[in-house]
């Protein structure tokens, strides 16, 4: 009787030890599962910070750029001009327009090198620079900021203006010192005239750093990359978001309270409700074929214009806002709808009057988010042309242009990587702060407009 | 200026026939009980005033440009024979005389003449289709301005134009579907006059011969080294982004404090908003140097643009994918059977493990699917991070390239768009729709079906 009572309690015991055993064991299971998942979501926003903070580390520093303040002497002997032609009464538009063009040929003719080489050599470096070195070390883009002085304000010639003249890529690369100063002279970009008359200038502080205004106010340029800027890219991605506004807003907001409001529940209706689920996952590339095939090649459209690649991204956005916009209506309590009909609205009116004022703020947030997923867009662009080199502020949808996603694969693609990495996550930075600005109106705008509502 | 005449045209037309639609119900109010209120009146009014005004513009806009060859065509002289460079240049002088912009230098008398001539032609045809449709527009307002009366269902009428705007538009993405199949198959038809598709999907060797003499397909057109390129970086891709984005879901669902979560969770799917361009550049500036230089510290040589580069970047682009799709199907698990399994006495692991998610199982593999869709169709960090190189190898430190990479690289080519390197393009994109499509449809429905499951 004890034996057994004992054997019972050792069972006991031993099935006791075993349960603690097991359960330190599950709980250790526990934990890790738990330190694993902690571990994914900090992962997962170590990637945010990474690409962030690599971005802005060296994104940042290519919004300032080294100057020369120099003094610019409009040597009349280097520039020799008639008179500019005055439209005379009775002569043709094209006359004008040829004589003009013959003007504005001398004034590019002139040497304008000879007056930067002789504002460099008078910097006061106290460095011997030849004219080739002086010419290397501003930016080519100079030549016709002077043309364009002179062209503007013909009495110029003859004075000695104050000028503040941008270095060139090589020679901000020297300043920033992104280039190793031990390599030997055969493998820098500049000569040692060239990169000594820079050390000694920004000693003097005759060179310094400046914010580069012209990233956003001036066009691409192959010739001046010190000078290159994102103006013709912003004004291409306006007008096709502009496209973008005008036509997949309207169209999706009608396409989906139709599919909501008024569609009977049928096979067509079903077909186009599966038809746009598909349509929101097809990869933007195909989106970039039709409009290669249909737009460009069938149409005849302008390869390159703002216009294509505005109805490329409309087709794109479609999906997105009608999907949105369903899912807001959806949200509308069925209460509203029977209250208008019930006192007597028509279908049209209840719809019109009540449902869409209610769902105006997601509405809204959807247009503004799928606007800014258009804007980062960048595959179907190339397809119809738009990765051509233009220098271009487009006047008109119909113009060529870039974008600014695809001037960001422009840069990222230019030989002169030293200076252009770094200028190609400035355009980046525009880039995502556009994007966040959107995002930031539509969350602004949907608070804004719930509290109201 | 003009354009803005015309357009002020139809606004006054427009303007004119609702203020008579409007006023007129006025008058019949007195009659009698108006069926419709007068502004559905005016409205009706408008429309019938407008939409010939319209339709007649829009055919001016869609015919004049070959009506205008026609003209030139009768006004240039014999000698000049059509088809000619010569004859291209005096149309095109003829249009800059008409157009008033004038020809630098002096102009032939005859040119003068038939410019002269051209633009009284445009200016007549502009004014026919104007006046035309202004006459239209006016018999439409006139005629409907008679038959206006009490009982009249005009607000029917308007709501029905309405309605088929509404229709109209929802037909868009219809006829985009439309056109991308379209597009894609006869492309892809005239690419397979000059490739047989057997060479074109078995073949394993993808070299297409850039001639510039003819238009012959002159290479090798083997779509293998492009599909195990895509997803071999698909594999990879999913590698990365499964794990994180599934244990972050579980553990934002599951584990962190819901004001925590409010914080994280719009952190996380700020890596969705990111341009992929971005992605690109990040994946062949930073994250491929680095990985060559880990290689290098361990022993392996690899290369800076590889699959592995692109598809643990492209990993990092698909994680708030999956993680918000997890999130919403995780939660969509009936609350009952985890805290059966809870009071049962399993720990919250165990919990996860083996209740909740096999029950979220179907909808997870939705999500899965969905994101795989995803990485096959993206194109810009496998454009700038995956080295372009279409070779049959399995190892994913080396050079390799995709269906979206040929692609972009042969529409922005100097080849001629009807020649084979470029119309392989589309029979590649042909290929990547129905992949997705595929991948799309299975997804939605293991979704739809899950869904109905547990409401």
């Amino acid at each position: 009787m004890t034996e057994i009572l004992e054997t019972e309690a050792a069972a006991n015991d031993r099935r006791r030890a075993q349960v603690r055993k097991s359960l330190a064991r599950r709980n250790g299971a526990e934990t890790r599962f738990k330190m694993l998942g902690l571990a994914s979501v900090l992962a997962a926003m170590a990637f945010v910070a990474v690409l962030f903070g690599n971005i802005l580390m060296k994104g940042v520093p290519a919004f300032w750029q080294y100057n020369l303040d120099a003094e610019v002497y409009f040597d009349p002997a280097v520039i020799n001009l008639p008179e500019r032609p005055v439209r005379q009464a009775g002569q043709s538009e094209a006359d004008f327009r040829a004589e003009m063009l013959g003007w504005q040929r001398r004034l590019a003719l002139v040497n304008w090198n000879r007056l930067i080489v002789a504002a460099v050599e008078n910097a006061g470096s106290g460095v011997e620079v030849d004219d080739r070195a002086a010419v290397s070390i501003i930016d080519s883009g100079a030549r016709f900021v002077l043309r364009d002085m002179v062209a503007a304000d013909p009495a110029l010639i003859g004075q000695t203006v104050p000028v503040r003249l941008l270095l060139s890529a090589d020679g901000d690369n020297w300043a920033k010192g992104k280039l190793s100063r031990d390599l030997p002279d055969n493998r820098q970009q500049l000569t040692r005239p060239a990169r000594d008359a820079i050390d000694a200038l920004i000693a003097s502080g005759a060179v310094h750093p400046a914010f580069a205004w012209h990233i956003f106010t001036n066009v691409d340029s192959r010739a001046s990359p010190a000078s290159a800027g994102l103006a013709g890219a912003f004004m291409g991605s306006f007008y096709m978001m502009l496209v973008v506004i005008l036509l997949a807003v309207p169209v999706g907001v009608a396409s989906a309270l139709y599919l909501e409001e008024f569609a009977p529940k049928n096979r067509v209706t079903d077909l186009i409700e599966v038809n746009i689920n598909n349509l929101a996952a097809v990869p933007s590339i195909v989106f970039g074929l039709l409009g290669a095939a249909v737009f460009i090649n069938i149409f005849h459209l302008p390869l390159s214009a703002p216009l294509v690649g505005g109805l490329v991204l409309t087709l794109m956005t479609l999906p997105t806002i009608i999907i949105a916009t369903r899912s807001a209506l959806r949200a509308v309590p069925p209460s509203l709808r029977q209250a208008a009909l019930g006192i007597g609205a028509s279908k049209m009116q209840m719809v019109f009057h009540h449902v869409l004022p209610v769902t105006f703020p997601g509405i809204l947030t959807a247009s503004i988010i799928g606007v800014a997923q258009a804007l980062g867009e960048t595959a179907p662009l190339l397809l119809i042309g738009m990765n051509a080199f233009v220098a271009n502020i487009p006047a008109t949808p119909l113009d060529q242009s870039a974008a600014l996603p695809v001037q960001v694969y422009l840069w990222q693609g230019n030989e002169n990587r030293n200076f252009f990495e770094e200028r190609t996550f400035a355009a980046i930075i525009v880039l995502l702060g556009l994007m966040i600005l959107l995002n930031a109106l539509a969350i602004w705008l949907r608070t804004r407009l719930e509290r109201k509502a | 200026m003009t354009s803005l005449l015309i357009a002020a045209l139809v606004l006054a037309l427009m303007a004119v026939a609702y203020q008579q639609g409007v006023s007129r119900s006025k008058a019949l109010a007195g009659a009698g009980r108006l069926h419709s209120r007068p502004q559905y009146h005016g409205a009706l009014l408008a429309l019938w005033a407008t939409l010939p005004l319209l339709f007649i513009l829009f055919l001016w806009l869609v015919t004049s440009g070959t009506l205008q060859d026609w003209y030139i065509a009768g006004q240039i002289p014999a000698e000049i024979a059509p088809g000619t460079s010569d004859y291209a240049g005096a149309a095109a002088r003829l249009r800059n005389i008409a157009s008033g912009f004038g020809v630098a230098g002096e102009a032939q008398a005859w040119e003068t003449t038939a410019g002269a001539n051209l633009a009284r032609f445009n200016t007549t045809l502009l004014m026919a289709a104007v006046g035309l449709g202004a006459i239209l527009g006016v018999a439409g307002l006139v005629l409907m301005r008679g038959r206006l009366s009490a009982r009249m269902r005009a607000r029917n009428h308007v709501e029905a134009a309405i309605k088929a705007l509404l229709i109209f538009c929802s037909v868009v993405a219809i006829l985009t579907t439309l056109g991308i199949v379209v597009s894609l198959v006869t492309e892809t038809i005239r690419f397979f006059t000059f490739v047989s598709p057997v060479d074109f999907f078995f073949g394993t060797v993808w070299n297409p011969g850039y001639s510039t003499t003819s238009n012959e397909a002159s290479g090798s057109y083997g779509m293998l080294p492009l599909l195990l390129g895509t997803v071999m970086i698909s594999i990879i891709a999913m590698a990365v982004a499964l794990p994180v984005g599934l244990m972050s879901a579980i553990w934002l669902t599951q584990y962190a404090n819901p004001r925590l979560r409010n914080v994280i969770k719009p952190v996380i799917e700020v890596l969705a908003g990111i341009p992929t361009i971005v992605y690109g550049f990040f994946a062949l500036v930073t994250v491929g140097p680095a990985l060559s230089g880990l290689g290098d510290l361990v022993g392996l040589r690899v290369n800076a643009t590889s699959a592995l580069t692109a598809g643990i970047v492209m990993g990092i682009m698909i994680i708030p994918f999956i993680s918000s799709l997890s999130d919403d199907i995780i939660r969509q698990v009936p609350r009952a059977m985890r805290d059966g399994s809870l009071g049962l006495g399993a720990t919250k692991s165990e919990t996860i493990r083996m209740v909740i998610v096999p029950a979220a199982l179907p909808g997870i593999v939705g999500a899965i699917l969905l994101a795989v869709s995803r990485a096959i169709g993206e194109t810009m960090i496998v454009v700038l991070a995956a080295g372009n190189a279409p070779i049959l190898r399995f190892n994913p430190a080396e050079p390799t390239s995709t269906f979206t990479v040929t692609i972009v690289t042969a529409l922005t080519g100097d080849a001629d768009f009807a020649s084979p390197q470029s119309l392989v393009a589309f029979a590649l994109g042909l290929t990547l729709f129905v992949i997705t499509l595929m991948l799309n449809i299975g997804a939605l429905a293991i979704v739809r079906k899950y869904r109905e499951q547990y409401e």
